[in-house]
């Protein structure tokens, strides 16, 4: 049944999946960026990003915005139950976001500033991993309102989600630089791309079987017959994914290991998908029982039919104006 | 357990109080700043001359800084209604978070999309189309200030909602009463001249600095005479603009006006304008006024006599605190009749061909610099103090926004907040102030000193230097 419930829910889907795909290269890059060389290769890392990455945290912005948007009740629920993670997030992304102008502003505090870019970067990812991690082990719900203490998003299980996306944005800064930049950089970027993508797929399948524990719903939506002979598929396809990826690799391509990095995390959101569908929050609220009323739906999917293709269009644009490989001086 | 609720309510109103007058700081300076690059390039596009294309560049690099702590504090706000306000934001979601769905679509993507090509892509797309980008990002603001405020408006002058079963606020059936709710014209009006007014002071000031250690540098004599028309054209502006602002808030929302003007009683025959005094909240009556008989009534109902109800009409639930609104919007107003005095200063001085002469005017203005941004901030604590003690007008209360948050939790994110903020932002300042101590140059380059993001990625001083000789 496609209703505006479930167009709402798909736009909110999307609006993740842009914000993985744009800004999780570039909190990548953050998180390798002490591995980096000081001077022109760490600025070279930066300025491959330098142009976009306020464009690509705008999707997080529209995440949570269409969240209030358009269901008003998960957004109330969940942001207090993952009150820390969320305010570390938040500082995260502060240190991170100024010190793309601060450190070129204080080349006597560069050094520092390029911590500050790493550290923000780690934690808004880690914070990042974690709320999904706590969202899907369940969170307590009474009535209208989160329910639990101010600790109950922190478990193994939201640690492991936390270094798991950890370790996916690093890949995807990492194939990222591959495809941005030459030389040295460039085969430090495919040697971490290599450590880093067997280290996902491990990640992966860890946080898969941990997944199945948490809720029978999961459990059930997984492994019972004849679902599992649909479900199988997204397993068996991570593990193509993941050769083909590494074909890519060996053949020294530059763009292409970057977009079956992103095909992982496609797949890993699908998989998500399934097992949370059709609720809002996991193995609690459904989406249609947080939806915001019709008119506002209504209101909203006008404004979002009109404004979300151009957006992309100039989103697009963007980085097209950007293409390319950059030097340590810029694009060129 | 009642006393810890209550702290945990205070310690969320204090986190939004700083963290959104810190994240205003930022907007109330790039909306302007934009606008003024938006100015400088089209008039360099036109001229030609190439004074134009160098305080261009110059701003440019001020106008990074403050662009990128706009948008880390401004991500903030964007959760905090979720996490601190959570049953605030069930209960408004439906009617202000399409409103603040739209600012997204129509604005921080079309302020981000185009950023990226203003600061970096003149050599690339070419001058009209760079000045396009700027124009996107100069209109971006704008927009963007248009759909928060429009939102801020409403929970002033909430109108055109029904109240659902659930407890929510549902739309009724037209948007456009919700959007163009009653006080909403004036605080757009209000609020886009306070920030064009906050630039000028600031530019003006930057201006009035190097005038005074030289005075032939045409980068200085530039932005100081453009400043000072702003000055001189929007002060006054804004005053009126203020008073329409306040009537309107007079007639839907009395009690802030109440608290403002400081009249705990009612005047039945003109109310007296008190110009200085101190609120007393206990005695109900402001101590040692200084006050003008019935200019109250003449300003708000322009009529002497007129009948103006005090806080004795209002049951004390429902009642403001008198104290900050009092003196914040004495502030607010003292800096106005200021800037207005600059303003006119200027326009002697230009009537006499003494603009950059004087150097009086010159300290003046620079005295002045900050005048814009307290001013700002002044003026929002009058309208969201006193609002109090509701988030939305009359409908809901401050106590039963709150979310169901333990108080150690949020003194936590407080007191993390206050540690990076300063740190952060105060570093942030810290780099304007040093980017703004700079002459303007007669080649103003991106490059040299401390470059923007790195050396050359900003093609633009390249292609501008052909142009600024």
């Amino acid at each position: 049944m496609i209703d505006l419930t479930v167009i709402w829910a798909s736009i909110i889907g999307f609006a993740i999946i842009a914000y993985v795909v744009m800004d999780g290269f570039d909190l990548g890059i953050g998180i390798l960026f002490p591995f980096f060389k000081v001077g022109k290769d760490r600025d070279t890392a930066m300025n491959s990003i330098a142009p976009v990455w306020d464009g690509n945290e705008t999707w997080l912005v529209m995440g949570v915005g269409g969240l209030l948007a358009a269901f008003p009740l998960a957004y109330a629920i969940i942001l207090p139950a993952l009150y820390a993670p969320m305010i570390a997030m938040l500082l995260g992304l502060v240190f991170r976001g100024v010190a793309f102008e601060f450190r070129w502003r204080d080349p006597a505090h560069r050094e520092l500033w390029d911590r500050a870019f790493t550290l923000g970067s780690f934690i808004a990812t880690f914070a990042q991993g974690i709320a999904l991690g706590a969202l899907l082990q369940g969170i307590t719900v009474e009535g209208r309102s989160y329910a639990g203490g101010w600790w109950e998003w922190l478990s193994p299980f939201s640690i492991l989600t936390g270094f798991g996306l950890v370790v996916g944005y690093a890949l995807l800064g990492a194939c990222w630089l591959n495809w941005k930049t030459e030389g040295a950089l460039q085969r430090q970027a495919v040697t971490y791309a290599g450590r880093l993508g067997i280290s996902l797929l491990l990640m992966i399948g860890l946080i898969s079987l941990a997944t199945l524990t948490l809720e029978a719903q999961y459990y059930l939506r997984w492994l019972s017959y004849p679902g599992v002979l649909a479900t199988a598929i997204v397993p068996i396809a991570t593990i193509a994914v993941t050769f083909l990826f590494y074909r890519s690799l060996r053949q020294t391509k530059d763009a292409q290991p970057f977009f079956w990095a992103l095909a992982l995390f496609g797949l890993c959101l699908i998989g998500l998908g399934i097992s949370i569908w059709p609720n809002v929050i996991p193995a609690r609220v459904t989406i249609w029982e947080a939806a915001a009323p019709h008119r506002s739906q209504v209101f909203m999917l006008i404004g979002a039919s009109i404004m979300v293709p151009i957006i992309v269009a100039y989103t697009a644009w963007s980085y097209w104006v950007f293409r390319g490989k950059v030097g340590h001086d810029g694009y060129h | 357990m009642m006393i810890e609720q209550e702290w945990a309510i205070i310690l969320a109103r204090a986190q939004f109080a700083f963290t959104v007058s810190f994240h205003f700081l930022f907007p109330a300076f790039s909306i302007g700043l934009a606008s003024f690059l938006a100015v400088l390039e089209g008039l360099w596009l036109k001229t030609g001359k190439g004074v134009y294309a160098n305080l261009y560049r110059y701003w440019l690099k001020i106008f990074a800084v403050v662009f990128a702590m706009g948008v880390v504090s401004g991500i903030v706000m964007s959760y905090q209604f979720g996490t601190n306000w959570s049953v605030f934001s069930d209960k408004a979601g439906p009617v202000i978070g399409p409103l603040m769905a739209y600012e997204v679509l129509t604005a921080f993507f079309l302020e981000a999309g185009f950023l990226g090509v203003m600061l970096f892509g003149i050599n690339k797309v070419g001058r009209k189309l760079h000045f396009v980008a700027t124009l996107a990002v100069a209109i971006g603001t704008f927009i963007s200030a248009f759909w928060i405020l429009s939102v801020n408006s409403w929970m002033q002058t909430p109108v055109g909602y029904e109240i659902a079963a659930n407890g929510q606020f549902m739309p009724g059936d037209s948007w456009w009463t919700i959007i163009f709710n009653p006080s909403f014209p004036y605080r757009l009006v209000h609020t886009l001249l306070a920030a064009y007014l906050t630039t000028a002071f600031a530019v003006g000031a930057v201006g009035a600095w190097h005038l005074l250690k030289d005075k032939s540098n045409p980068g200085a004599r530039k932005m100081f005479s453009m400043a000072m028309w702003m000055a001189a054209i929007v002060a006054p502006l804004q005053v009126v603009a203020g008073d329409f602002h306040g009537i309107n808030t007079l007639e839907h929302q009395p009690a802030k006006v109440m608290a403002m003007e400081g009249h705990y009683e009612s005047h039945p025959n003109g109310a007296p304008l008190i110009l200085f005094g101190i609120p007393n909240s206990k005695e109900r009556a402001v101590d040692y006024a200084i006050e003008i008989p019935k200019a109250s009534s003449l300003i708000l109902k322009h009529d002497l006599n007129a009948p103006l109800a005090g806080l004795d009409t209002i049951p004390d639930a429902d009642e403001p605190p008198v104290g900050i609104v009092f003196w914040a919007f004495r502030i607010m107003v003292g800096l106005g009749m200021a800037m207005v005095t600059i303003g006119m200063w200027s326009l002697l001085a230009r009537a006499r061909k003494q603009l950059y002469e004087w150097s009086w005017l010159h300290k003046a203005a620079l005295l002045m610099g900050p005048s814009g941004f307290i001013a700002v901030l002044a003026g929002w604590v009058v309208t969201e103090v006193g609002r109090q003690p509701f988030t939305i007008y009359g409908v809901l209360r401050t106590v039963d926004s709150a979310s169901p948050l333990d108080a150690p939790a949020v003194a936590f994110s407080l007191l993390a907040f206050v540690v990076v903020y300063f740190a952060v932002f105060g570093m942030g300042i810290w780099y304007l102030l040093r980017l703004m101590k700079k002459a303007p140059e007669a080649h103003e380059s991106a490059l040299d000193g401390a470059p923007i993001r790195s050396a050359g990625i900003t093609p633009a001083p390249a292609v501008l230097e052909g142009a600024s000789a």
